[in-house]
């Protein structure tokens, strides 16, 4: 009885620019490759000497982690730096939040010192779209994690970093494997791998760790390795948290590693020339043996490297779309007199 | 005072009147219906041609935060947005701070009513001590203090023997309990349907079985005690089915829906919109149809609003940070009224699901014009369109999707005895 729209649209600009960047899903294949794109202009030009591009110059990007990551952490600050922009770190720990600030008050206060950019991590599903939506829509917001949500950039650095590996997407099978149930990077891979035109995805999982209804999305649904990895071109793993143990997911360490563990014996059944992803920080022994995620297929350091890439073209991308948008309004504002 | 409502469709399910007609008012109570009685002085005459005029409606759950969460609605706040939306006697459920697990509380509720109030109040009572789950309520004596019946809302009570207990003793009283279903370690911190939007979004998902298995346990233990059970606010289509299959092996349950389970679905939650956050979660296309079915079949009897208003900042977060609930008392009418739009009741049919059944669910005498009945009567005009704004909202609650959203069907006069409680401006 609601009206229909893609919730999705509110990343882009009336002409389809991005100008926050949310989730992968709902983006369209002319985006997500002018991403791609860029990034990889961007990874050609981290090779030089000289790393930094003056496109956020005078721009001010705070870091909004509301959940403790490093290697997120870093790389963003990283991109941003060699954009040329001001860079703010803040850790807030949801503890100060709940001292009683809320989290509206914490983005508006940190809009009013006119920030451009914010870069937020946060463990409730949907809190970059509340952002984006109802606190701070004139600052660009860029997604680097929500609960179980999204994590884009995570995903469009694996979608880099199999182009750069395998070109046409239009011929890959992929398997991702482990907690898929938890795990926000699955999510934002999949709508990526599917918008980009991947005929095969597989998940694999034990049920427990499997949410309800993924077959939606466009996947195959498998609970057994060899079925999952049988031929496969891309095998991306996923973390699993220790905490899951103790909530009666899963039985043991040992018993996840024996039946979705990828060892050598897995990796086999794979296609010869298969790579291997991890979003990392890797569980050696839990999700992935250390000869393989060691070892000549692994491409994981590869995703590292992509990864300040793909932050670099986010950020750029989001920027020069929030520009137009404002100059867009402003142009509009001035039309009425 | 004496009353002539004239000219509009009376709908009375209780004497199956449908016509138009005069209705005739005096002291409070429901004098006539079509001749002008002998010696009848009108004091005020109202026009109801081409209106529908009805039993005041009832409604079987409406939060109204007081006594504890006052800047979320009052008595007087939530009673003025009933009356408004036609509704002229409400239940009021027993989660207020204090709870009211005491006389005192109880007394408290209907005084600020008496005083304050435009509708009606029917508070509930605490069925265990805090809502803990552990030890009985002073049952009897908050009946006495006029509590309509028992329940322990939406908190758990972990013990099959205290839940026994419980219904054995309010049995022995012959007391009413109602059943707000859910298993709360299948909720865990779900705040979504767990389908397939909760899968897109991230979000953690609430299984079926959290309601049905809760369903099940209440009505073996109905079955073994015989207490008087109510279901309320049932979400799933299989919990329809465990109440249809209770009731032909001869138990005596009844149970409702809220109006937006039976109009909208888990795909609204779309974009992370907690406008739709309600508990329980909006569920599956199935599930509203089996809903529908259940209130064409007539194994839920009524339609409430589930009225829960929150204050602005209690939607302001991340989804599953944000608090439950619809404010719903304000559109419960115009929101039914599509029902019949979508062919699935008649006319009378409705009223009487918002009406005379949930007076016999909680067995009162209301929901009736029968003469001698008390002049509790609502007249709306169900072709007038209208739009509920936060300009002229009555509820202290704006948090409803249905806010700037164009309804169909307009409340003209709310009487309550022969008092009109309620005329738009």
């Amino acid at each position: 009885m609601f009206e229909v729209t893609n919730p999705n649209s509110i990343q882009l600009t009336q002409d389809g620019k991005l100008k926050h960047f949310l989730t992968t899903e709902g983006l369209p294949l002319e985006l997500l490759t002018e991403l791609l794109d860029t990034a990889d202009s961007f990874a050609d030009m981290s090779a030089q000497q000289v790393k930094k591009v003056p496109l956020l110059r005078g721009k001010t990007v705070v870091n909004l982690f509301f959940e403790n990551s490093t290697r997120t952490l870093s790389t963003f600050e990283l991109a941003a730096t060699r954009l040329s922009a001001d860079v703010l770190n803040l850790n807030i720990n949801t503890s100060s939040t709940k001292k009683g600030e809320t989290l509206r008050d914490t983005l508006m206060t940190l809009e009013a010192m006119h920030s451009d950019m914010f870069i937020v991590r946060h463990s409730d599903s949907g809190a970059a779209h509340y952002i984006a939506s109802k606190v701070t829509p004139e600052v660009a917001i860029i997604n680097a994690g929500d609960g179980r949500h999204a994590h884009p950039t995570q995903a469009m650095l694996d979608m880099l970093t199999i182009r750069r590996h395998k070109g046409d997407f239009t011929k890959l099978k992929v398997a991702i494997v482990g907690d898929i149930l938890h795990s926000r990077v699955a999510r934002s891979q999949i709508h990526a791998l599917k918008t980009l035109g991947v005929p095969e995805i597989h998940v694999v999982a034990p049920r427990t760790l499997m949410p309800r209804n993924i077959e939606m999305l466009g996947v195959r649904v498998h609970y057994d390795m060899a079925e999952a990895l049988r031929d496969v071109d891309v095998v991306m793993m996923l973390r699993l948290q220790k905490e899951r143990m103790n909530s009666a997911l899963l039985p043991s360490e040992s018993e996840f590693y024996k039946l979705y563990g990828l060892s050598e014996e897995k990796l086999a059944y794979a296609h010869p020339e298969a790579i291997v992803m991890h979003p990392g920080p890797i569980n050696r022994g839990v999700e992935i043996a250390s000869s393989v995620a060691d070892g000549p297929r692994s491409v994981i350091l590869d995703q590292v490297t992509n990864g300040i890439a793909v932050r670099m073209a986010v950020m750029s991308m989001a920027m020069s779309g929030q520009q137009s948008e404002r100059a867009a309004q402003e142009q509009g504002e001035n039309n009425e007199y | 005072m004496n009353i002539k409502i004239a000219g509009g469709r009376v709908i009375d399910p209780s004497q199956k009147i449908d016509q138009v007609t005069d209705l005739y008012i005096a002291n409070g109570a429901i004098l006539a219906l079509g001749e002008q009685p002998e010696g009848f002085i009108t004091d005020e005459v109202f026009d109801a041609s081409g209106q529908v005029v009805c039993p005041g409606l009832i409604d079987l759950s409406a939060h109204l935060r007081e006594p504890g969460d006052t800047q979320k609605g009052t008595i007087a706040s939530e009673t003025a947005a009933a009356v408004a939306g036609g509704i002229t006697t409400l239940v009021t459920p027993p989660t207020t701070q204090p709870i009211v697990d005491t006389t005192a509380v109880a007394e408290m509720i209907l005084d600020r009513a008496a005083d304050s109030g435009f509708a009606r109040v029917l508070p509930l009572g605490a069925l265990t001590k805090g809502l803990e789950g552990e030890q009985l309520a002073p049952m009897h004596a908050l009946a006495s203090a006029g509590c309509i019946g028992f329940t322990n809302a939406r908190k758990p009570i972990n013990s099959s023997l205290v839940l026994l207990r419980a219904l054995e003793y309010a049995a022995t009283h012959d007391l009413l309990v109602i059943f707000q279903a859910e298993d709360r370690t299948l909720v865990a911190n779900g705040c979504i349907h767990e389908g397939t939007t909760a899968t897109r979004l991230g979000l953690t998902g609430i299984p079926n079985a959290a309601e049905t298995i809760e369903v099940s346990r209440c009505l073996l233990l109905v079955e073994e005690t015989g207490v008087r059970a109510h279901f309320g606010q049932l979400s799933c289509a299989q919990s329809i089915q465990l109440i249809d299959n209770a009731r032909k092996r001869g138990l005596r349950v009844t149970a409702d829906v809220s109006i937006h389970h039976l109009l909208l679905t888990d795909e609204q939650i779309d974009g992370f919109d907690s406008r739709f956050h309600v508990n329980p979660p909006l569920r599956s296309q199935l599930d509203r149809a089996g809903l529908r079915q259940g209130i064409v079949t007539d194994t839920i009897e009524a339609i409430c609003s589930d009225h829960q208003p929150q204050d602005a900042m209690s939607k302001q977060a991340p989804f599953a940070a944000t608090e439950p609930g619809i404010s719903g008392l304000e559109t419960l009418l115009p929101l039914s009224l599509l029902l019949v739009e979508q062919q699935l009741l008649a006319l009378p049919q409705l009223i009487e699901k918002l009406t005379l059944a949930p007076a016999r669910v909680l067995g009162i005498e209301a929901g009736s014009l029968a003469i001698g009945s008390a002049a509790d009567v609502c007249v709306f005009n169900p072709e007038q369109e209208w739009v509920l704004t936060s300009e002229n909202i009555r509820s202290k609650g704006h948090n409803t999707p249905f806010l700037n959203y164009p309804l169909k069907g307009r409340v003209n006069l709310t009487l309550i005895d022969d008092q009109p409680v309620y005329r738009p401006a």
